[in-house]
């Protein structure tokens, strides 16, 4: 490509010219409307273990442990898909409990032990979910999937220790690996490709092969 | 999100206190609701009080043979509590009818009870809403309102509670205990806990300016058959269109509570003695003096349906 400079334009430039310009065009009415005056950010200290090595941090208090992770750890195999808790692209553990990290503050887990993607597993010595997702083609753009991955490994651990679900026949008894249970205990991540079934085959696989 | 100073609180009465002695402070638990609202500035807390590290997440017996469940239990954890399974089965199900895996991992006990509605214009801050803006107006009553309350409504706000878990504590009866900030702790029965709109639809509970809830007490069990019924317009992860949380004795009486029809978890104690008729008896007193909308009538004929499969012999699947 032969472009002269001043036409060299990416699309994250466009795109973060576009949201300035939305910004300050709509800014008049969200702070007439919400009648807050615009104040300085707070910073606070944070300790977090991710993925076995501990990080000392000074966040600004709203960072989210989803833009510690990718912006100051700069580990990015953690996705941002809606930032708002409805597509699960964010999942990692905590203390080995899956959970999304785009609702949740960073300075909320002082201490805490996270594990992302890039703890699982390392391309050459795949976790074995890693490994099913691959072998059983579950994905397509693979977006979703990191945090498809860790909610699958966060998911088989609860039903390990009997958490029950909405599918569960009898809530009293100790939940089954079916195919209706893994879809059911999934539905908190989004794969807008449609890889579901192969999702299901890859974490069945993991699973024991029961369902 | 608008900038706020952040503190962690050593004590349930030290984090009334804070709170109280910050305009604007809110407590910060789970966080799955309270960062949704941040990031959309409907929330605009100055100072946040983080109560994680108060030593609320037991699940103890009371002296009567009930349970003390503290604030800060996550979902998923009371969902799977042995007791709870075994004799509060309508609470197990309604939990785990709720929101996703992730989430249920993150929100407590006293979070789920203060979450707020998902009313899409409360959620669009282009528009009016009442609840987000006092005197602004209504935008539901006249707009989309296929998902909205169809009783305890007010010319100001015709928005629904979201809670699953609220709805089976109100067919348990249980009872929410606060601190407040002169330290000072109090009981209250979760019929009293959640106001219907009036005129007033931006104050949604009982507690005070400060005031933290330090647990939710169920009282002794009441057995019967329990079922949580959820119909929503996906399978899973998503708000009710109509609940019921239903709890059954053998000679047919018990206890009825819906969700997604009102402001908050509705019951009415004289319907329940309509149980033995069935559920269009029952139905016609729970909801008499109904005002729906062109877009949301079909919730008293799927209220009625939807009671009369949990009112069916054998019934205990959500």
């Amino acid at each position: 490509m032969n472009c002269s400079d001043d036409l060299t334009i990416t699309r994250r430039g466009v795109l973060l010219a576009g949201c300035g310009a939305t910004a300050a065009a709509s800014l008049p009415t969200s702070a007439a409307a919400q009648g807050a005056a615009t104040e300085a950010p707070v910073t606070a200290r944070v300790t977090l273990d991710v993925n076995g090595t501990s990080h000392a941090l000074e966040l600004d208090t709203r960072t989210s442990l989803l833009d510690a992770l990718r912006e100051h750890l700069h580990l990015t195999g953690t996705k941002k898909g809606c930032d708002q808790g409805q597509c699960g692209a964010c999942t990692v553990l905590i203390n080995g409990r899956r959970v999304v990290s785009c609702l949740s503050l960073a300075l909320m887990h002082d201490g805490a032990k996270v594990t992302t993607i890039e703890g699982l597993g390392t391309p050459g010595s795949l976790h074995p979910m890693q490994a099913a997702f691959v072998k059983h083609d579950g994905y397509q753009c693979g977006y979703c999937t990191p945090g498809q991955i860790c909610s699958a490994v966060g998911m088989l651990d609860e039903i390990k220790r009997g958490v029950p679900s909405h599918a569960s026949g009898d809530i009293a008894a100790q939940p089954l690996l079916s195919a209706a249970e893994l879809r059911e205990r999934m539905s908190g991540n989004i794969c807008r490709c449609g890889a579901y079934s192969n999702i299901v085959d890859a974490i069945t696989e993991v699973a024991g092969g029961t369902a | 999100m608008k900038p706020f100073t952040y503190e962690r609180a050593n004590s349930p009465a030290a984090a009334a206190a804070a709170a109280a002695a910050r305009p604007g402070a809110k407590f910060l638990a789970g966080g799955t609701n309270l960062l949704d609202l941040m990031k959309l500035q409907i929330e605009t807390p100055a100072h946040l009080v983080d109560v994680n590290g108060l030593a609320l997440d037991k699940i103890e017996p009371t002296g009567p043979g009930g349970l003390r469940i503290g604030a800060l239990v996550r979902n998923a954890d009371l969902a799977t509590d042995a007791r709870v399974r075994r004799d509060y089965g309508v609470l197990s199900r309604a939990l785990v009818a709720g929101a996703s895996g992730q989430l249920r991992n993150m929100a407590t006990t006293a979070g789920n009870l203060l979450q707020r509605t998902r009313c899409p214009y409360f959620y669009d801050t282009h528009m009016p809403c009442n609840k987000r803006l006092p005197g602004s107006g209504c935008s539901a009553i006249g707009g989309i309102n296929r998902s909205h309350a169809v009783v305890g409504v007010s010319e100001q706000c015709i928005a629904t509670h979201p809670s699953d878990m609220a709805v089976a504590l109100r067919a348990l009866d249980a009872t929410v205990e606060t601190v407040r900030a002169d330290a000072t702790t109090r009981t209250i029965p979760i019929a009293d806990f959640h106001r219907l709109p009036g005129n007033t639809p931006h104050i949604e509970t009982a507690l005070q300016a400060g005031e933290l809830i330090t647990s939710v007490t169920l009282p002794p069990p009441v057995g019967g058959t329990q079922s949580y019924r959820k119909v929503r317009d996906r399978a899973s992860y998503a708000f009710a269109l109509i609940s019921v949380a239903a709890i059954v004795q053998r000679d047919g009486t018990g206890r009825v509570a819906l969700g997604g029809v009102a402001h908050k978890p509705w019951r009415v104690e004289a319907a329940e003695a309509e149980m033995p008729r069935g559920a269009k008896a029952v139905v016609a007193r729970l909801l008499s003096g109904a005002r729906t909308t062109h877009d949301n009538a079909f919730k008293l004929p799927l209220a009625e349906r939807t009671l009369a499969a949990a009112l069916a012999p054998g019934s205990t699947r959500s």
